[in-house]
C-alpha cells in the first residue's frame, strides 16, 4: 500500500526521567498553592504561631514579671518602696485602700497594725483570698543552694517536646495525606493511565513525594522563622538561644524523614482505587506518624526511651531535636541517627517504587502487598 | 504501521487475549470493534505499555515497539481521565510538558488545540464544571496535544453529541491523512462501519475477523444479488446454483456465485427488460451482529484468583 512518510515538525525531545520528575513536582506544588484551603490554613497557622508567642509573652509580664499594684497609705509607703515586683498605689487612709482592693484595682493592700502580736507592724489586706505574689514579695526566705540543677524546668521540657511532636504530627499527616489523597485520585480518575503512558512510574513517584517535600519544609521553615521573629520581637531571645539549634535539627531530620513517609504513604494509596479506601491503607502509616508524638508525650522524662525515639527512623525528627534540647545528646548523635534515618529513607523509597510501579494501574479490588511486591506483575 | 502478533494476555487463571494479532496501517482509520469484555481494552493498554503481554510482539515500523517510542503516542482511556480541579488549559499545558515541549509551546499547542475542538471559551474552567461532552473534548485534546505519531482512542465516541463526533471525526482524519495510524474502539459496529477504512473484530478475546472493510463484506458475506425484472421472475426457485432468498413478483433476492449470477441477468434479459441488478453487500453490522455481543463479565469469581481490572 501506499505510505505517506510523515513530514512534520522535529518533536522535542522526550524530558528524561529527573526532568519528568520536576514537572510532576512543580504540579503538586502549584495545584497545592492554588488550594484556598491550603492557602488559609498556613496563614492561620502561622498567625498562631506568631500570636502564641506574644500573647506568652504578654500574660508572662502580667503574671510574674509586671509589678503587682498595692494599695499603702503614707505609713506603710517604706515597707512597699523598695520591694521588687510591687508597685505602691498611695491612698489617703485604710478606708481608701480597703475601697481599692474592693473594686480590684489593686491586687492588696499593706496597713498598719498595731496588734501586739504582729511584729511586722502591719497587715496585708486581700480580697477573698491571701494575695500570694505580695506575700511572696514581702517575706523574706532563705538563700537555697542546689546540688543537682535541672537544666531545664519539667514545664519547659514537656513543652518543647510537645511542640516538636505536635508539629511533626500535623505536618506529616496533612502532607502524607495529601500525597495519599492525589495517588487515589489520579488512579480514580484514570488520568494516571495517560500519565504513564508518558512518564516512567519512578518519576511521577518521585515528583510527588518532591513537591509534598517542598512543601511540607517550606511550611515547617516558614514556622521555625516565625517562632524565631517571635520571640525576637517580645525580646525572649534568651530562649532563641535554647531552643534554636535544636529547631535547626528538627527541620533538616523532617526533611529526610518526611521523604520516607511520603513514600510510605504513596505507595500504601496506590494499592487501592478509591478515595473511601485509602483508611484502611493507610492506618498503619498514620500510626507511624503518631507513635513519635505521643511517646513524646508520655516518656518526655525517660531518658532510654527518648534515646531509642532519637535513633528509630520514624520517630527520630521528633526524639532528636527533644534531646539536643534537653542537652543529653552528644555532637556526634544527631548526625549518626541521621545517617540512620537517610539509609532507611533510601530504602523505603525504593520498596515503595516498587509497589508504587505495581499497583498504581491495578484497579477495582485492593491490591495485596504481596502481589505488588511479587516477581511477576 | 503498527503490528501485533501472538498477544495472549490472562489475569489470574482466564486468558483475556488469546493469539490476538493485526495492523493498524499509516494513513488509515481502523476501527476496533468488540462486545464489553471481549478484550478491547486490554489490547490498547498493552500496546500503550501500561499492562504487560504474557507473550506476543508488537513492532512499530518493523521494529520492536520500546518505551522511548510509546512516548509519543496520544492515548486516551476509555475512563476518561483529568485533574477534577485542574484548569482545562493548565492541565492539556501539563500534558505538553510531560512530553517535552517548553512552558510557552506547550501553552501555545493546548490552547490551539481546544479552540479547534470548540472549547476556546471554557479554557480557565476547572475540568469537573465542563459538560460530558466538553470533557470528553478535553480529554481528546490530552491524547493529541502533543503531536502524536500513533494515536489509540479507547471509546471516543460515546457519550458525544452528533456534532462532537463530528469534530472529532474531522480531527481525527486530519491525522490519519498525515499518516498517523489511528486506532480506535467501539462497541457499536454501525459506528466503526460508517467511520473507518479498516476494522478489526475482537470477541471472547480472539481476533475475528481484521482487514479493509470492503474486503471483509465481500470475505464474510455469501455472494448475493437482487434483481428486478419487468416479468415474473418465478423460473428462479428452479435455477441450479441459485438460493431464492426474497422473492416479490418482478424481485428477487438471492444468492450464487458470480457465474451463475451472469447467466440468471441474461435468462432475466431474455424473458423481459431488466430494471436493475446489483450484488448485495450486506453491512459489517448484519455479519457480526452475532459475534459483537457482551461476555459474561465476570465480577462474581473468586476475588483471589481474578483481579477485576480490565476485563473489557
Amino acid at each position: 500500500m501506499s505510505t505517506p512518510t510523515p513530514t512534520r515538525p522535529a518533536r522535542p525531545a522526550v524530558p528524561g526521567t529527573a526532568q519528568a520528575t520536576l514537572l510532576v513536582a512543580e504540579r503538586e506544588i502549584l495545584s497545592q498553592l492554588r488550594t484556598k484551603s491550603f492557602v488559609v490554613s498556613t496563614v492561620v497557622m502561622l498567625a498562631l504561631v506568631l500570636g502564641g508567642i506574644v500573647l506568652t509573652s504578654l500574660l508572662g509580664d502580667r503574671l510574674g514579671g509586671g509589678d503587682t499594684k498595692v494599695a499603702v497609705v503614707p505609713e506603710t509607703a517604706a515597707v512597699v518602696a523598695d520591694v521588687d515586683g510591687l508597685e505602691a498605689v498611695d491612698a489617703a487612709d485604710a478606708d481608701a485602700a480597703r475601697e481599692l482592693v474592693e473594686s480590684e484595682e489593686v491586687s492588696a493592700a499593706v496597713l498598719p497594725d498595731d496588734a501586739a502580736d504582729n511584729p511586722l507592724g502591719f497587715v496585708v489586706v486581700g480580697l477573698d483570698s491571701a494575695p500570694e505574689g505580695v506575700l511572696g514579695a514581702l517575706s523574706v526566705s532563705p538563700p537555697v543552694e542546689l546540688l543537682d540543677e535541672a537544666d531545664t524546668s519539667a514545664g519547659v521540657r514537656y513543652l518543647v517536646s510537645i511542640l516538636f511532636g505536635a508539629v511533626f504530627l500535623f505536618a506529616a499527616s496533612s502532607f502524607g495525606g495529601q500525597i495519599a489523597q492525589n495517588t487515589v485520585q489520579e488512579k480514580q480518575s484514570r488520568i494516571v493511565e495517560i500519565l504513564l503512558s508518558t512518564v516512567p512510574p519512578r518519576a511521577l513517584l518521585a515528583g510527588k513525594i518532591l513537591g509534598n517535600t517542598v512543601l511540607a519544609v517550606g511550611q515547617i521553615a516558614a514556622i521555625a522563622a516565625v517562632a524565631v521573629i517571635g520571640l525576637v520581637i517580645t525580646g525572649q531571645d534568651d530562649l532563641l538561644g535554647l531552643v534554636g539549634a535544636p529547631v535547626a535539627w528538627f527541620v533538616v531530620f523532617f526533611l529526610v524523614g518526611f521523604i520516607l513517609l511520603a513514600a510510605l504513604f504513596a505507595s500504601a494509596a496506590s494499592l487501592v482505587s478509591r478515595i473511601e479506601d485509602t483508611g484502611s491503607v493507610l492506618m498503619p502509616v498514620i500510626m507511624l506518624v503518631m507513635i513519635p508524638y505521643f511517646a513524646v508525650i508520655f516518656f518526655n522524662d525517660n531518658d532510654l526511651v527518648l534515646t531509642i525515639m532519637s535513633y528509630v527512623p520514624f520517630s527520630a525528627a521528633v526524639g532528636m531535636p527533644v534531646r539536643l534540647f534537653l542537652g543529653t545528646a552528644a555532637w556526634w548523635e544527631p548526625l549518626l541517627s541521621l545517617a540512620i534515618l537517610a539509609g532507611s529513607a533510601l530504602l523505603v523509597t525504593a520498596i515503595g517504587a516498587r509497589i508504587y510501579s505495581r499497583s498504581v494501574l491495578r484497579t477495582g479490588r485492593r491490591v495485596t502487598l504481596s502481589e505488588a511486591l511479587s516477581k511477576s506483575s | 504501521m503498527l503490528q501485533l502478533d501472538g498477544i495472549t494476555r490472562s489475569f489470574g487463571d482466564r486468558r483475556v487475549l488469546d493469539d490476538v494479532g493485526f495492523s493498524v496501517e499509516r494513513g488509515k482509520l481502523t476501527g476496533f470493534v468488540g462486545g464489553n469484555g471481549a478484550g478491547k481494552t486490554t489490547t490498547m493498554r498493552i500496546i500503550l505499555g501500561v499492562l504487560t503481554r504474557d507473550s506476543g510482539t508488537i513492532t512499530f515500523d518493523g521494529e520492536p515497539l520500546g518505551d522511548h517510542q510509546r512516548r509519543a503516542f496520544g492515548y486516551m482511556p476509555e475512563e476518561r481521565g483529568l485533574y477534577p480541579k485542574m484548569h482545562v488549559l493548565d492541565q492539556i499545558t501539563y500534558l505538553a510538558r510531560l512530553h517535552g515541549f517548553d512552558r510557552r509551546a506547550a501553552a501555545e499547542r493546548a490552547r490551539d488545540l481546544l479552540e479547534k475542538l470548540g472549547l476556546g471559551e471554557r479554557l480557565d474552567s476547572p475540568v469537573d464544571d465542563l459538560s460530558l461532552g466538553n470533557q470528553q473534548r478535553a480529554q481528546i485534546a490530552a491524547a493529541l496535544v502533543h503531536d502524536p505519531e500513533v494515536l489509540i482512542l479507547d471509546e471516543p465516541f460515546s457519550g458525544l453529541d452528533p456534532m462532537a463526533v463530528d469534530v472529532v471525526l474531522g480531527v481525527l482524519q486530519e491525522y490519519a491523512s498525515r499518516g498517523v495510524p489511528v486506532l480506535f474502539s467501539s462497541h457499536q459496529l454501525d459506528v466503526v462501519e460508517r467511520l473507518c477504512d479498516d476494522v478489526v473484530v475482537i470477541a471472547g478475546g480472539q481476533i475475528r475477523a481484521s482487514g479493509e472493510k470492503e474486503a471483509l463484506r465481500r470475505q464474510y458475506s455469501a455472494p448475493r444479488y437482487e434483481i428486478t425484472s419487468g416479468g415474473d421472475m418465478g423460473w428462479l426457485r428452479t435455477e441450479p446454483g441459485v438460493q431464492v432468498v426474497e422473492f416479490d413478483g418482478g424481485y428477487a433476492l438471492f444468492d450464487a456465485d458470480e457465474a451463475t449470477a451472469q447467466r440468471v441477468l441474461r435468462a432475466a434479459l431474455d424473458a423481459a427488460p431488466v430494471a436493475q441488478f446489483a450484488p448485495v453487500r450486506p453491512r459489517l453490522a448484519e455479519i457480526f451482529r452475532d459475534i459483537v455481543t457482551d461476555e459474561q463479565r465476570h465480577d462474581d469469581e473468586p476475588a483471589a484468583t481474578t483481579p477485576k481490572e480490565t476485563v473489557r
